[in-house]
Parts: C-alpha cells; structure tokens; sequence
C-alpha cells in the first residue's frame, strides 16, 4: 500500500538496493571462486612445497621418503610452466603434473576414461578445462604451442607443442575455476626443459584418513628438517588460500567491500523508510483510530520494509546472475564464475535482515504514534 | 434502562512545561442509544477532547466512561482498539480517506479487521457505499471524487462494520453549503431511518439543527443543553 504511494520514491530506492545486491551476487561469486576448496575437495589432500617460498623447487627425490610416511596413500607432483598461448594477454595456468597419480588424488576432474589413458601415456599429451578448451575452441588432437617464460627447451627453443588428448569437466559446479588450466606431462617437461631436471614445485599427497592430515603434514616436513630442501606441508585449502593472498585476502576485501556498500545502504533505506512512514502519519493514525492495533501496525509498516528489500534483493541477485555470462564472455572466458544457492540464500537472508534493521524504527514509530497528536498535525 | 454512553466526573488535563491545563471538568453526561447528539461551542471549549474520549482514543485523567455497560477508560491500548473496531464508526473533518486505494477499498479496511472472506468483505462494501449513494464510484481514488462525495464515501467506511454508535468531528467543516447538507441529510437519516447513534461535534448551528439535541461546552464544562430549533 505504503510502497505505491510515491512511485518514484519506491523505484529509486528499489534500484539502489538491486544494484547493492547485484554487487552482492557478483562479488561473493568472486569469493566462492577463490576459497571453494575448503568447503568442498581436497580434505584428504596436502600440498608439500619448499619451506622458503612457493617458487622454490624441490628434489624429486623426497617422493620415495615421503611415500614411506605413515598414513601416505599416493603422491602427485606438479611444476608451474606459465606458458603463453600466442599472445601475453590469453593467460591461463598452465602446469606440468604426473599424469596417473595426478588424476588418482583428483577425482572431482572428470575424463573420459580413453582422454584418461592418452594422457598417462601420451609423452607430449596434454589435457585442457571444458572451458578454456570452449575459449579458444580445442578439441582433441589438436596440437597447442606454448611460449615459455621461464623454460626454455633444451634446443633453445621456446616453444613447447602439445597434443590435446582430453578435456575435462569438473565434478561439482563450485570448482569450475579449474576448467580454465592446462595439465601436461612432466615426464616431457622435465626431460626437455633446459634447466631444472629432477625438481618439482610441489607435491599432491593424498592421506588415508582427513583427520590425520595434520599428523602426516608433521612427520614429512620433520623428515626434512634441517636439510637443504626443507619443506612446508599444508592443507590443500591452506595452500590455495595462500596462493590467492598472493593477490590479496580475498574475503577480506569483499567483505571490505560489502560492508561499505551495505553500510550505505541502511543509511539510504532507512532514511527513505522514515520519510515514507512522516508521509503517511495521518495514514497510519486513520488505521489506529478504525482499530488496527499497535502490534499489526508495526507488522505492516515492517512488512513494507521486508518486501522493499526482499523486492531489490531478488532483482539484484537475479542481475548478477544475468551478468555472469555476460562478463564471461566479455573476458574471453576467463571470469567464468558460479553464483552458488548459498549466494542466493545468504543474499535473501541480508536483505531480510536490512529490511527488519532499516524498517523498525519508523515501525515502533508508528506503533506508539499518539492518534489525537497524529490527527490534530502536531 | 441506563444510556448508552455514560460519563462520569470525566476531567481532562494536559500538562505544558510547569503549566496544567484542564481541557474538560469534572463531566456528567448520558447518551441514549439511538441519539444524535450536536457538541458545539466555541475552539478549545473540549468538545473533540469529550469526543475523543467517547469513542476510545483519548483517555481522562479522572473519572470514568462506559459504553453499552462496559468501562472503556480502563482497557489497554490493544484492548481500546479491538473495542473501536467493534463498536465506533469515526468521521473526520478532512475525510482522512488512503489516497493509494479505490473507494471500495477504503470501505473495505474497517473489515480487515473482522473474520469476514474476501468476498463478503466486497459485498458489504459495495452495500454502504449504495446507501450512501455512491454505487458508481466504487472503483474511483479519493483524488477523482469531489469532497461531497469523499465524506460519503468516509461515511459507508464508517457504517460498513455495523458499529454501535458514529461519532463525527466537524463532518462538514469542508464542504461547501449544498454538499454539507447533502451530508447532514444522509447522516440524519442514518439515524433515524436505521437507529445509529450519533455524536457530532460542530461548530455550525445549521448543522447542529440537524441532531435531536444539542450540548454546549465552554471552558471544559457542559454549559447548556436543549434541542434543535
């Protein structure tokens, strides 16, 4: 009722609080997509990286020690290659890994058992995301030259051709973010870079029991304490999370972020929601006079908050979602991010929330509005 | 049998900074059911002060009033306003009709308030705003309707849940001569034609012609009674 009083009151501030919402949506879309492996893979899985710093290689060597450690199930290793795909600006991960035990501690990539097999024995085999593959329209067989920047080949050439002999999907939508890299075998990396041989950037090690990722993490890295190659074990999502601090703490900053944006929104709402409610006194002291008592009046005028924000809400994180695809593309592929159902649901909870915080001061308001001072002006 | 309404040493003050300023004294009055009775007297004599206190939505300082047999200077807030919406139909100088809703839906509002369907709820509406001539207008605002015919329409909703008795503050204050005794005449006849009890402050003797009987306050106290000329 209230709401269609001032129709373009009530649209500007559902605009304002869509387009907040809309922000929401795209910027904890962001968040999911960094910090998604500590809800949902690689619990059972460690990151075993030099103990100096993530660009410090180690021995191959430390596998056989390390397979040895109690509570080890299997062990993949990895390198960064960072290659270019004909031009600086179509960057995406690119990294040598060991092709069977890689795929074994990482069940949620998702391959044609026959990709699976060209990839274990293919010597230059390489397999690439569904959506990096979508980007720069691969399909299998096809052969990709990479430009290294940081290994050259051993001919003094810098250019790694690969055979595309898989592309692979990941297994839940929250781990899309995986689809934009490129795995090629390390076997081929590591015989035919010019510098380097028998080290790796990291180890995957997969653990019998998640609850004894913490013990095993100790015993490997007390298994090299005090050598030339001491290592740091952690936790998958650790490792992630430190990877992405690289960039910067990424909740932090949308949480930053959303703070402020949401801060002004209460301000606005709640300024909009008291003027509206000043409007209507004459209103609200006609419905007290008929009979509404004061507990349903706080309810209506509450009601006309919850529905504003619960209206812009929804608009906004439907615009996000809208919005998604449309960056995706406008980025080459390279923003292909998931609005989750929590997005939605934590969204639609704030806006509750907001419209309960910005709706019950002009509610109690109006719940103690005096009828003969409200009738009489004063 | 006892009145209607009865009022009993009802006393009204308000206190502004250090200074108490007694709106009614010490009241006695009676109202029979099926009266219409005119309040008149010069501004601030306290005649919307005894209104108010009549229909529940101003309570006295001392003294007590009783409606149909019960005490309402007593109840609680919430208990005041289901007493309102059961028994007091109200009438206002400007009409106080919600701009945003049709005047069926203005009608309508009194019936949130009752157990009454949807259905019934449109039904009934449509039934006052027949009796107080406005059948078809149903579906216009209150900006598309002259003040005449806003105050009618103030009317049905007053009517529409049947209450026991109307009370009106200044109903034509508003209007221009034709469209105010267009509205005395329709209220006169609500009162005699289907036995509402009526309360109506005026200041206009014209208007107040039109009651069965007619008070004057002035200073707070009931100075004089007597009927219409």
């Amino acid at each position: 009722m209230g709401l269609r009083r001032k129709k373009a009151r009530t649209l500007l501030t559902l605009l304002s609080v869509a387009m907040a919402f809309a922000l929401f949506g795209l910027l904890d879309a962001v968040r999911v997509a960094f910090t998604a492996p500590q809800n949902l893979a690689g619990i059972d899985r460690l990151v075993v990286s030099s103990r100096f710093s993530i660009i410090q290689p180690l021995p191959l060597a430390h596998l056989a020690r390390m397979r040895a450690v109690p509570g080890v199930r299997r062990i993949a290793w990895a390198n960064w290659f960072g290659g270019i795909y004909q031009d600086p600006k179509n960057f995406f991960p690119t990294i040598a890994v060991s092709p069977q035990p890689f795929l074994e501690v990482h069940p949620e990539i998702v391959l044609p058992a026959a990709e699976r097999q060209a990839f274990v024995t293919t010597r230059t085999g390489a397999i690439v995301g569904a959506a990096l593959a979508q980007r720069f329209g691969w399909r299998p067989g096809d052969r990709i030259p990479l430009q290294a920047t940081i290994f050259p080949n051993k001919d003094g050439s810098i250019v790694w051709t690969l055979e595309l002999v898989g592309i692979f999907h990941a297994a839940q939508p929250e781990l899309r973010g995986m689809e934009q890299q490129l795995f090629f075998n390390y076997a081929y990396f590591d015989e035919a870079r010019e510098f380097g041989q028998g080290t790796v950037g990291w180890y995957i090690v997969q653990v019998d029991d998640p609850a004894q990722v913490d013990r095993v993490a100790q015993a490997i890295d007390r298994l090299f304490a005090n050598s030339s190659d001491e290592t740091k074990s952690q936790s998958e999502r650790d490792f992630q999370l430190s990877f992405a601090k690289q960039i910067g703490d990424i909740g932090l900053i949308v949480t930053a972020i959303m703070g402020a944006v949401f801060f002004a929104l209460i301000l606005l709402t709640g300024n909009t929601m008291a003027q509206a409610i000043r409007d209507r006194t004459p209103e609200l002291a006609v419905l007290k006079t008929i009979g509404f008592t004061r507990p349903l009046i706080l309810s209506i005028v509450l009601a006309e908050s919850m529905l504003l924000l619960m209206l812009g809400g929804a608009a906004g994180l439907a615009l996000a979602r809208l919005s998604l695809p449309v960056l995706n593309a406008a980025s080459g592929g390279q923003f292909d991010l998931p609005m989750m159902p929590r997005t939605w649901w934590t969204g639609l909870g704030l806006a509750l929330v907001i419209g309960l915080a910005v709706g019950l001061p002009p509610a109690l308001r109006a719940m103690r509005l005096r009828i003969v001072d409200a009738l009489s002006g004063r | 049998m006892s009145a209607l309404i009865e009022i009993r040493g009802v006393s009204k003050a308000y206190t502004r900074g250090r200074q108490r300023i007694e709106v009614l004294h010490r009241i006695d009055l009676d109202i029979e059911r099926g009266d219409f009775l005119a309040l008149m007297g010069p501004s601030g004599s306290g005649k919307t002060t005894l209104l108010n206190m009549i229909a529940g939505i101003d309570t006295p300082s001392a003294g007590s009033v009783t409606v149909g047999g019960r005490r309402i200077d007593t109840l609680s807030a919430t208990e005041l306003a289901r007493w309102r919406a059961a028994h007091v139909g109200f009438i206002f100088q400007f009409y106080n009709l919600l701009p945003m809703l049709t005047a069926q839906k203005n009608v309508e509002l009194p019936l949130l308030l009752t157990r009454l369907d949807a259905a019934q709820r449109r039904r009934n509406a449509r039934i006052a705003l027949e009796l107080v001539g406005l059948g078809d207008r149903v579906g216009h605002r209150p900006g598309e309707l002259s003040g005449g015919q806003q105050q009618r329409v103030a009317i049905a909703r007053a009517i529409v849940s049947d209450p026991t008795l109307l009370v009106c503050d200044e109903p034509t204050g508003d209007l221009d001569r034709q469209s105010a005794e267009e509205v005395l005449a329709l209220l006169q006849r609500l009162n005699r034609e289907h036995g509402k009890t009526m309360i109506m402050v005026t200041h206009d003797p014209r208007a107040a012609e039109y009651a069965r009987r007619i008070l004057h306050l002035d200073k707070g106290s009931l100075v004089e009674a007597g009927a219409p000329a």
